[in-house]
């Protein structure tokens, strides 16, 4: 039972983040139809901007903990913003109106680009970062032979998550911007007929899911302390797996979907087999795309008219 | 208020109108009728820019608009109910109305919003509801709704009567005139009801294969042997409209 806790909690940990990531894929399908996937990478800039923040913060001596995480954060979702804007500017706007092939292909070479960026500029070798927060709560007996922990850093990052998903939610589904939002996702032109300035809306769809990005990137640097320039991949086929389970263009699918998956993966690892827990994720993905393709909380592309 | 000259445009390689000459002046009801597939829609659609005019110009209140941008071309005072109505099924009946006031100071909402539900009444009891949800009657409303909250000059109206009851187009009709009477609205009507139309338009234009082939008050139109057997004999005569 203790065992099960922890696989738990290592499991909403890990989906949190997984969430985080997977609201951009889920906003900008929504938006404009196409998977980003250079999201993925975004993702990994934000955290290697994090650990150049961590690395300042410690060069200026900034050791009162909490003012350091907030300035970091601060910084890796303003500038992987930046980047995020960026892409769709470079890559996406000129290409939007063309075949519908044409974004997802630059889309792949964005990532390309940006990897390659990385690493070039960063060193290929896997970038390590000290512990930064300590400690957590033991949740077990004292006297029990496991030992149940919830780490600070835990609580942090499924705090961090919530409140970004609740104010997420909320700017969605209750401010003008948001609104926009979601008329430019139903009937683009109509929208523009309203007076709404459509490419605007797309870059803040790009730059708000970049930053959310970031801040998985910053969580996911503070959690394992190592990163590299190609963790994008995988935790960004991880998160657009998310994104389709739960119903890719559903902002609530894509929290629910990042859950599900960082879970599955958890209790995988621990209760059956390590090194296929990829294998787990990824079949996971084969067979709701069989056997229910809009995803748990999609909606069906047929709608009354 | 709006002139139109030489227009050409088009979706692709296919050119659509060839060459359109048009004017409305402020206050005015005017109509253009037209068979199915005549470019009614794609004038009205290329005055937004949406598609661009490939050839020709523009002119909004003497301000050349031919290659504004569509929300810019929009926010001048020219509000649109599209084709097909473009509800956003899946946002509420108020939803719909707030992203109408989009352009608009907020300031002007409560007094906007109240305007057009007296004007609709039936959208009021609908407020919370989807707009997906509504009857077609109800989606011409809010549609038309929708573009008044902006508080446009020019008001671009796109088939509004298209499928629906006899009795509702009536109402819509009545509508619309009250709209440009009271609220001094100038509308710009494309119709296949071209009886309905012409009845109410002050002016109106005949378009035939993306070319003006006629132009009048809306009483000569209705009088004219030629739109007579083209567009309301066989078509949408008086006695059709009554039945059932």
């Amino acid at each position: 039972m203790d065992y099960f806790i922890q696989q738990l909690i290592n499991g909403v940990t890990l989906g949190a983040i997984y969430g985080l990531i997977a609201i951009g894929y889920t906003m900008v399908y929504g938006i404009i139809g196409m998977i980003n996937f250079a999201h993925g990478d975004i993702y990994m800039i934000g955290a290697f901007i994090s650990l150049v923040g961590f690395l300042l913060m410690g060069v200026l001596g900034i050791s009162y903990l909490p003012l350091a995480l907030f300035t970091v954060l601060l910084l890796s979702m303003l500038l992987t913003a930046v980047y995020g804007w960026a892409v769709e500017r470079i890559a996406y706007r000129p290409l939007r109106g063309s075949f519908k092939l044409a974004p997802l292909i630059s889309a792949i070479g964005m990532s390309i680009v940006l990897e390659n960026y990385v690493q070039v500029a960063q060193g290929a070798r896997v970038k390590p970062l000290p512990p930064i927060v300590h400690g957590g709560f033991e949740l077990s007996a004292a006297n029990a032979d496991y030992h149940v922990t919830l780490s600070y850093l835990q609580v942090v990052i499924v705090l961090v998550t919530v409140g970004l998903m609740a104010g997420f939610t909320y700017v969605i589904t209750r401010t003008p911007l948001g609104r926009a939002q979601r008329a430019t996702e139903q009937d683009m032109t109509m929208a523009s007929l309203l007076g709404v300035n459509v490419d605007r809306v797309v870059s803040t769809t790009f730059v708000l899911g970049a930053a959310l990005a970031a801040v998985a990137g910053l969580m996911v640097t503070l959690y394992y302390g190592v990163i590299d320039f190609y963790i994008g991949f995988i935790a960004g086929m991880k998160a657009f797996t998310a994104a389709v389970l739960g119903g890719i263009g559903s902002l609530p699918g894509a929290m629910l979907g990042g859950l599900l998956i960082g879970l599955i993966e958890a209790f995988w690892s621990a209760y059956f087999s390590i090194e296929y827990k990829d294998v787990a994720v990824f079949s996971i993905l084969v067979l709701v795309l069989i056997f229910r393709p809009t995803g748990l909380l999609g909606r069906p592309e047929i709608e009354k008219v | 208020m709006l002139t139109i000259r030489d227009l050409h445009s088009g979706y692709g390689r296919i050119e659509a109108l060839h060459g359109v000459d048009l004017d409305i002046e402020a206050g005015e009801i005017v109509t253009l009728i037209g068979a199915n597939g005549a470019g009614k829609t794609t004038l009205l659609m290329t005055i937004c820019g949406k598609p661009r005019a490939t050839e020709g110009a523009i002119r909004f209140e003497g301000a050349d608009i031919t290659r504004l941008p569509t929300f810019q071309i929009v926010r001048r005072g020219i509000a649109h109910s599209p084709e097909g109505r473009r509800i956003f099924s899946r946002m509420t009946v108020l939803e719909n109305l707030q992203m109408g006031a989009v352009v608009a100071d907020p300031r002007h909402f409560p007094a906007d919003l109240e305007r057009v539900l007296a004007l609709f009444p039936r959208l009021e009891e609908r407020l919370n509801q989807r707009g997906g949800t509504l009857s077609g009657g109800e989606q011409q409303m809010l549609a038309i709704g929708r573009a008044l909250m902006s508080r446009p000059r020019l008001l671009l109206l796109d088939e509004p009567s298209l499928g629906l009851a006899p009795l509702v187009v009536g109402q819509i009709f009545k509508i619309v005139r009250e709209i440009n009477r009271e609220q001094q609205v100038t509308v710009f009507l494309v119709e296949q009801n071209a009886f309905h139309a012409l009845k109410l338009a002050h002016r109106a234009y005949v378009m035939v294969n993306g070319r003006i082939t006629l132009r009048g008050t809306g009483a000569e139109l209705l009088a004219n042997p030629a739109v007579r057997a083209a567009y309301l004999e066989g078509g949408h005569t008086p006695a059709a409209e009554t039945g059932p």
